[in-house]
């Protein structure tokens, strides 16, 4: 089998497996970081976003050979050091969680897009696809504001 | 509201004799104890003997302090079978009430650990889904120690037996079930630190304070209670009551506060069942393509030969396999060659499910005697738990003992089922409850860990079993389709009787509520589990004169469980859209016909709450409108006051909910907002678009693509909670919301497009 080397969360990453192999379960399965969660395994639940390259992706549908020599961060990668990301920072601010399940995948969406566009309106917030059962959707938009700042 | 000291039925507790002097066993107990307010159970049902109810608090023998709390019940009368059972009965004597009369005669409740590193820990017999209890615990506790809230970790139990049924979480009953006995524990253990202090200080007890984990003398010397805990384990009598306070001087309970597992989750520290460190292998099991289809034959030479495999096992619901990776387990699972035998529903879909449950549903009783009638017939399909975390199980059987992970809501029962299934005494089975992503209702039943237990000692070695997204939506339990049969009678603008006839599936509630029940004293083999259920639950919270609700069971075999509000779900969410065609009937303005029909102040409060801040009535544009809708359980009331915009009937949208709600005392009131707006999203959602279909006994939705819950497309921009003063103890919360939220999206679609709907999902 081959072997697939790319950049995780600032360290180097290598794996032997094939190539088809969703990114999903190599970081999960095999190389043990487990912020990125499963919901549906289709790319629908969005549980699992995380950045490739910067931009938001769904690594439960992302073969492991589409990452090799990129850039992938997960939940785990976000904050610098001791330092949340502000999004996180925003989260915590308004208390945003309840089960938490969906959260890491929601903060890397919400991540990505105030990257793209620092100021999103709620149109373009409403344009995050992914679920959570819990229905904290409201403190995820005003977390979301208080990020943009 | 002390107890009189010469109470002392304590004996099973083998406590000492200075562990007798201890004040903290002059326990304040409830304190709600001689209550006179009108709502106290006490009060609407003497019979139980609710006013002779407490909580004892003691410290256990350690290297540091540790003090648990039990609850006695020494002249609580209802082992003779309670009336409470029959019909109509549940705003006297609700399903609250029950769990919390079952949890009684137990084991200890709670347990305090003070360390020597200046920790407070707190462990809870209940699990975390997601509605904050280990944050509402530890905001307990760390009020009545004075601890600093940051320094507080509430832990949540094993499965632990000797609770016997005191360790089911479900019924929004946590908080109100343990509120009392935090307080009772914490002040207890505070007592004693102050007296390992005092000891130190060499000063009177009396003179120290408590503030920020840390206890003060009055020439400013200070003690941590890290470094106070090994003295205070050997306090035999503490110098100070351990007196919970008086709720005016509280400074922790009722302030927002942000979850303590805020920070984790954010940084995906947070662990579930899958994400724990182990040696578990991963694990899919191939079921069948009909709802309890079962394996006929299976070839799997293919699929042996598959990259990663590790083993192959058949269990009761199928075949399991477990690889090196969970996408090599599911391609080796699409390799099996299974020949099925068809599930018990194969010739059944959603028409005869819903002919059989109309016929079912019996005929009116009460004539309409030359009054005025609306009758009106409701349908639910099935729903989904779906929580965002599908079902998972780590389990590693040996050949004498076993351990599981699972975010159990029933772990005792789940544990004794496991052990039963794997061949062990079920003292060799440890079941640690995890964190779980959601629940709803769902995580009650233990399903995945049967099959994990039974995979894992098939091969010989650890595994965590996942349902897939498919698994869980076309082969998990399910909120029953249901048919409701509602008429109300009226004269002179005031109505005369209401009936409703709810015919459903029977909800399974074979995870341990019924033998709540039976412990707290009900018959529930006569009426059965679901009535007594329905009984204890349902109740018309208006003036309707002879108001009747019956259940009617139609057994057909789908997996069935309680969803987020039980039966109140679908029955009153009914009965709010009944009030609101009575209304129509009547001519009447909705608002103003519940302020004059509704039966309790505290439901009209509410009521007017939100009708004000929502500015009801206000001119909205055609095609949009505004709906209300109120629910009372759990001794909790809720009032939701909605806007929709329905201009495109393919896509109607909630564009402003405003919520008030009253629980007693909010001990959280952020969390409890969350609750509230969680629940709108619920609401809509199910109200809206959000249904399973059933296809000759198959489920048609495989994922959340076409299971329609909300996005953040579908959520309102602009939601407000307003959290009522507090009046007394807590009551219920995480389920409160949700009939009303549905109801009064209903509401407002049928004011919106001038249509009332009658089946649910709106959009099919």
């Amino acid at each position: 089998m081959p072997t697939f080397t790319f950049m995780l969360n600032g360290a180097t990453a290598s794996v032997t497996t094939a190539p088809d192999e969703p990114l999903l379960w190599v970081l999960r399965d095999v190389l043990g970081v487990t912020g990125p969660k499963y919901g549906c395994g289709v790319g629908v639940c969005k549980a699992c976003t995380s950045h490739l390259d910067g931009a938001a992706f769904n690594p439960c549908i992302t073969p492991v050979s589409e990452c090799a020599g990129r850039a992938v961060t997960t939940i785990e990668g976000l904050a610098n050091g001791a330092t949340l990301h502000p999004v996180q920072q925003a989260w915590i601010d308004e208390d945003v969680a309840q089960c938490g399940f969906c959260q890491p995948g929601q903060i890397m969406a919400a991540a990505a897009l105030l990257a793209a566009n620092p100021n999103p309106t709620d149109a373009e917030i409403d344009a995050i696809d992914n679920v959570c059962r819990c229905g904290t959707y409201f403190r995820i938009r005003r977390a979301i504001h208080r990020a943009a700042g | 509201m002390r107890v009189g000291k010469g109470d002392r039925a304590l004996g099973k507790h083998r406590l000492t004799r200075s562990e007798l002097a201890d004040p903290a066993l002059e326990p304040e107990g409830d304190p709600r104890e001689g209550d006179s307010s009108p709502d106290s159970a006490a009060n609407r049902y003497p019979a139980y003997g609710f006013s002779r109810r407490r909580f004892l608090a003691y410290a256990v023998a350690a290297p540091v302090l540790t003090v648990v709390v039990t609850a006695v019940d020494d002249i609580v009368g209802p082992r003779s079978r309670p009336a409470a059972a029959s019909p109509g009965v549940s705003g006297v004597f609700d399903l609250s009430d029950a769990l919390t009369l079952a949890a009684l005669p137990t084991a200890y409740l709670l347990k305090i650990v003070v360390t020597a590193d200046d920790r407070v820990i707190v462990h809870v017999p209940r699990a975390e889904v997601g509605q904050g209890i280990t944050t509402a615990m530890a905001v307990i506790a760390a009020e009545e120690l004075d601890a600093r809230l940051e320094s507080v970790d509430a832990v949540l139990d094993d499965a632990r037996p000797e609770l016997l049924w005191n360790q089911l979480t479900g019924g929004s009953n946590s908080v109100h079930s343990l509120y009392t006995p935090m307080r009772t524990v914490a002040a207890a253990t505070r007592a004693r630190l102050v007296t390992a202090a005092a000891q130190r200080f060499g000063v009177a007890a009396t003179t120290l304070t408590t503030r920020d984990s840390t206890v003060v003398a009055r020439d400013g010397r200070t003690a941590t209670y890290g470094s106070l805990s090994a003295a205070a384990a050997r306090v035999t009598v503490p110098a100070v009551p351990g007196t919970p306070k008086d709720p005016s001087q509280f400074t922790r309970i009722g302030q927002p506060t942000t979850r303590l597992d805020a920070r984790d989750i954010v940084t995906g520290k947070a662990m579930y069942a899958l994400d724990l460190p182990n040696l578990a292998v991963p694990t899919v099991v191939a079921r069948a393509p009909t709802i309890g289809g079962t394996v006929l034959a299976v070839d799997d030479s293919a699929a042996r030969g598959m990259p990663g495999v590790l083993g192959i096992a058949r269990i009761s619901s199928g075949v399991a396999v477990a690889a090196t990776t969970f996408d090599q387990a599911q391609a080796a699972r699409d390799a099996l060659r299974i020949t099925w035998n068809p599930g018990p529903n194969a010739n059944l879909s959603d028409a005869q499910i819903r002919a059989k449950l109309k016929a079912a549903a019996p005929p009116f009783v009460v004539p309409p005697l030359g009054s005025l009638s609306v009758s009106r017939e409701f349908d639910f399909s099935f729903a989904p738990h779906a929580p965002l975390e599908v079902l998972t199980c780590v389990a590693d059987v040996r050949r004498d003992s076993a351990e599981i992970w699972y975010g159990a809501k029933s772990p005792i029962v789940a544990a004794q089922q496991i052990a039963a299934v794997v061949g062990l005494p079920s003292d060799k089975v440890t079941l640690h409850v995890v964190r779980a992503g959601g629940s709803f209702g769902h995580r009650l039943f233990f399903d995945p860990a049967i099959e994990a237990a039974q995979v894992s000692k098939a091969l010989g070695r650890p595994v965590k079993l996942m349902w897939t997204r498919n698994d869980d939506m076309r082969h998990g339990r399910m909120r029953p389709a249901s048919h409701h049969k509602v008429r109300a009678t009226y004269l002179l603008g005031k109505v005369l009787t209401y009936e409703h006839r709810h015919a459903t599936l029977p909800v399974d509630f074979s995870h341990g509520l019924g033998e709540a029940l039976s412990a707290a004293g009900f018959d529930v083999l006569s009426p059965g589990v679901t009535q007594t259920v329905f009984a204890l639950t349902q109740n018309v919270p208006y003036n309707f004169g002879v108001a009747t609700q019956t259940l009617t069971d139609v057994p057909l075999a789908f997996p069935t469980g309680s969803w987020r509000s039980i039966y109140s779900g679908q029955t009153a969410t009914v009965n709010e859209v009944m009030v609101d065609e009575i209304a129509r009937a009547l001519n009447t303005d909705p608002v103003a016909f519940r302020g004059r029909s509704l039966s309790s102040a505290r439901t009209r409060a509410v009521l007017d709450q939100v009708t004000t801040a929502g500015r009801w009535g206000r001119t909205m544009p055609p095609g949009t409108a505004q709906g209300v809708a109120i629910h009372e359980e759990y001794k909790s009331v809720v009032a939701y006051l909605v806007e929709i915009d329905c201009r495109d009937r393919t896509a109607p949208r909630v564009t402003k909910g405003v919520c008030a709600v009253d629980v007693g005392r909010a001990v959280n009131p952020r969390g409890l907002e969350a609750q509230m707006q969680g629940v709108l999203t619920d609401g809509l959602s199910m109200t809206l678009h959000a249904g399973l279909h059933i296809d000759n006994g198959a489920v048609r939705e495989g994922s959340y693509s076409d299971y329609r819950f909300a996005r953040m497309a579908d959520s309102p921009v602009d939601i407000s909670v307003i959290v009522m003063p507090p009046t007394g103890d807590p009551g219920g919360a995480g389920e409160l919301g949700f009939p009303a939220a549905a109801a009064a999206v209903a509401n407002a679609y049928a004011r919106a497009t001038g249509t009332t709907p009658f089946s649910f999902p709106i959009l099919g």
